[in-house]
């Protein structure tokens, strides 16, 4: 799996954290604009699988500090708890609610549970996909 | 705090999702998913209750997700028929999971079998609960992304070669499934359910929506395992874990059957003479190749794999008659055959841990070494073959009538041949596994992952359950009769999705 390439390597460190950044930046973007949860989630765990490619599997369990396994069931879950508020407040399930919050220095920002479930779509795409990879990577050696 | 009873419907969907996903956050603690596997199940199974409780007092009840209002966003509806499917399904989910604890090794629960196990039950529930056609194909997808992957769970040999079959199969009915979607959609611009079955009386062009229904009849076919599409059941159903294979000889068909229910009663009901003569047929097939297939196997759980596609053939049989007394029947049968077929398996998976085979000529002397079992064994035996005063003679007695009603007469004669063929299956099993002396030296016990009583309690729980559908069969037949009702007289369906002036108003504007 290793790859021995000195400028792979390199790069690996650098790009790790650039493409994380990165997919954040697409998963709010994609409240309103082309973006969102799915496709973030491809780019962060793509970003691990660079690294993997670079350095060996250890290395990349390691920077990821969890189970991916755990990443797919806690989006899992935050997806589907997302879906709840509303029912308290005598809507449909996954109505979206709306709260508004004034952030110091920010303004005012609107959370939405919307935005929830997007993050809950992030981890379950990570997840899944990280577990495919490690498990394959796994398989390689 | 003011949450409305309508909460209720989506709950059943919600309650294994969030159970499947809590079991791959603790993917490292086998004892908490083996709770979550028990007590998320029992969830659902109150759940569920409570539903067809409400059910039953309001007649349908409706939610459309995220508030986006009907014929746009998804609803899922619950009524009577649903309802109980729902049930159904909460019933075998707690069965298996009960059984599981000790009938599923710990390897296979590191290769993930409880998130997978509520994954399939989040799938049929949402099957059966959704009122937006392209919807049920996603919960299809979802139910067998999960038995794709239970099937295979251990990675033997012959589950891969049932696998490939149940896989192929089932991706063919998919993608026929999805293009009559397409095809619908394109006649009508709506994916509702029940605004497709208001549009679709007003199409003049009524030889595309006879292909359509042919299509969905192959594809829901396949799926239900009827024939002749139905040689991957037989195939597959025998080859994973016990637990597995019940949770599938319960409900996966039956997702098949219900789907047939639900869209040749809402949406294909303009040409029921042409449509549901060809039901007709394919049901008496579906029985007859069934158990002639069955008669020819000696492994258990082989010949429990045919009969479930005889028995299918009884359900479509009753959705052919198309007879309100021929639909309570059918959904009756459905109800009885959920529950016994899911114990006669893990009745095999018992007999399997004290005697160490699936093979009949290996198997022997259960009579003399488990007596509880025989008697245990007999009930839901001899309850699929139909013998009073059992669940399984109600519900054929109920289709036969009606196909005397109908004057089908070979219908009829069909459905009585198959129910003696099926004794006769039974009473092959009761001798050769329990009457005769086992064969000295070929099969010993296999050791359990977990005590046995973990394997009894279900089985004595769903053979109770069939004897009480048989003597206070009352209840249960007005519920069968109100679905009945219900999916004949599809306007309080429709009202109910769209709102009471709905239909009006779409005249008033083509006008």
């Amino acid at each position: 799996m290793n790859m021995q390439s000195l400028i792979l390597r390199t790069a690996g460190h650098f790009l790790l954290p650039l493409l994380l950044l990165f997919s954040l930046f697409l998963l709010f973007r994609g409240h309103n604009e082309p973006g969102g949860g799915f496709i973030a989630g491809l780019v962060a765990a793509a970003a691990v699988v660079l690294y993997l490619f670079s350095m060996d599997i250890d290395a990349a369990r390691r920077v990821l500090r969890v189970d991916p396994r755990s990443l797919l069931g806690s989006g899992m879950l935050l997806a589907v708890l997302s879906g709840v508020p509303g029912i308290f407040r005598g809507q449909p399930f996954f109505t979206a609610q709306w709260w508004e919050i004034t952030v110091p220095g920010l303004g005012m920002v609107k959370l939405s549970s919307v935005l929830l479930f997007d993050i809950g779509v992030y981890l379950v795409v990570i997840g899944a996909v990280l577990t495919i990879m490690l498990t394959l990577a796994e398989a390689e050696d | 705090m003011n949450v409305s009873v309508d909460v209720l419907v989506a709950l059943p969907i919600v309650l294994p999702l969030l159970a499947g996903a809590l079991s791959l956050v603790f993917w490292r603690s086998h004892a908490a998913q083996r709770m979550l596997g028990v007590f998320g199940s029992l969830g659902l199974l109150v759940v569920s209750v409570l539903l067809l409780f409400a059910t039953w007092d309001h007649g349908h009840l409706v939610m459309e997700m995220g508030d986006w209002p009907a014929p746009f966003g998804i609803v899922l509806v619950s009524d009577m028929l649903a309802a109980i499917m729902v049930v159904l399904t909460g019933i075998i989910g707690l069965a298996t999971a009960v059984y599981s604890l000790s009938g599923v090794s710990v390897r296979h629960e590191r290769y993930g079998y409880y998130p997978l196990f509520h994954l399939l039950l989040a799938g049929v529930n949402g099957a059966f609960l959704t009122g937006d056609i392209f919807n049920l194909y996603v919960w299809f997808e979802v139910m067998l992304v999960a038995s794709f992957a239970l099937l295979i769970l251990g990675g033997e040999r012959a589950q891969m070669e049932g696998a490939i079959k149940y896989v192929t199969l089932n991706l063919l009915s998919s993608a026929l499934f999805l293009s009559a979607i397409g095809l619908l959609y394109g006649l009508t611009g709506t994916l509702n359910m029940a605004d497709i079955a208001v549009k679709l009386a007003e199409v003049e062009d009524t030889g595309l929506v006879t292909v359509i229904a042919m299509l969905f009849m192959v594809a829901f076919g396949i799926k239900a395992a009827a024939f002749p599409f139905f040689f991957w059941l037989p195939a597959s159903y025998h080859t994973p874990k016990v637990a597995v294979s019940a949770l599938f000889a319960g409900l996966l068909t039956k997702v098949g059957v219900y789907a047939l229910f639900r869209v040749f009663t809402l949406i294909f009901n303009h040409d029921v003479g042409y449509t549901h003569e060809i039901l007709l047929w394919i049901a008496m097939l579906t029985m007859l190749t069934g158990v002639l297939g069955a008669a020819a196997q000696f492994e258990f759980r082989r010949i429990l794999s045919f009969h479930i596609v005889s028995q299918i053939g009884y359900m479509i049989l009753g959705l052919a008659l198309f007879t309100p007394l021929a639909i309570v029947g059918g959904v009756f049968y459905i109800m009885h055959h959920i529950i016994v077929k899911a114990n006669l398996f893990l009745i095999s998976g018992l007999t399997y841990q004290l005697k160490g085979s699936h093979e009949l000529k290996q198997l022997g002397g259960l009579y003399r070494s488990n007596p509880m079992l025989a008697v245990f064994f007999m009930v839901p035996a001899l309850s699929l073959a139909g013998l009073p005063p059992l669940s399984g003679f109600f519900a054929k007695f109920i289709i036969i009538r009606a196909g005397i009603e109908a004057e089908a007469w070979l219908a009829v004669a069909v459905a009585l041949v198959v129910g003696l063929l099926t004794l006769y299956s039974m009473v092959k099993i009761w001798n050769e596994v329990f009457w005769k002396a086992q064969p000295e030296g070929v099969a010993h016990a296999q050791p359990a992952s977990g005590p046995l009583i973990w394997m009894w309690l279900p089985i004595i729980g769903l053979a109770l359950m069939t004897v009480m559908i048989g003597l206070y069969g009352q209840p249960i037949f007005e519920m069968a009769e109100r679905s009945a009702e219900q999916l004949l007289d599809t306007s309080g369906y429709i009202e109910a999705v769209l709102g009471a002036g709905y239909v009006e108003a779409l005249q008033e504007s083509r006008r």
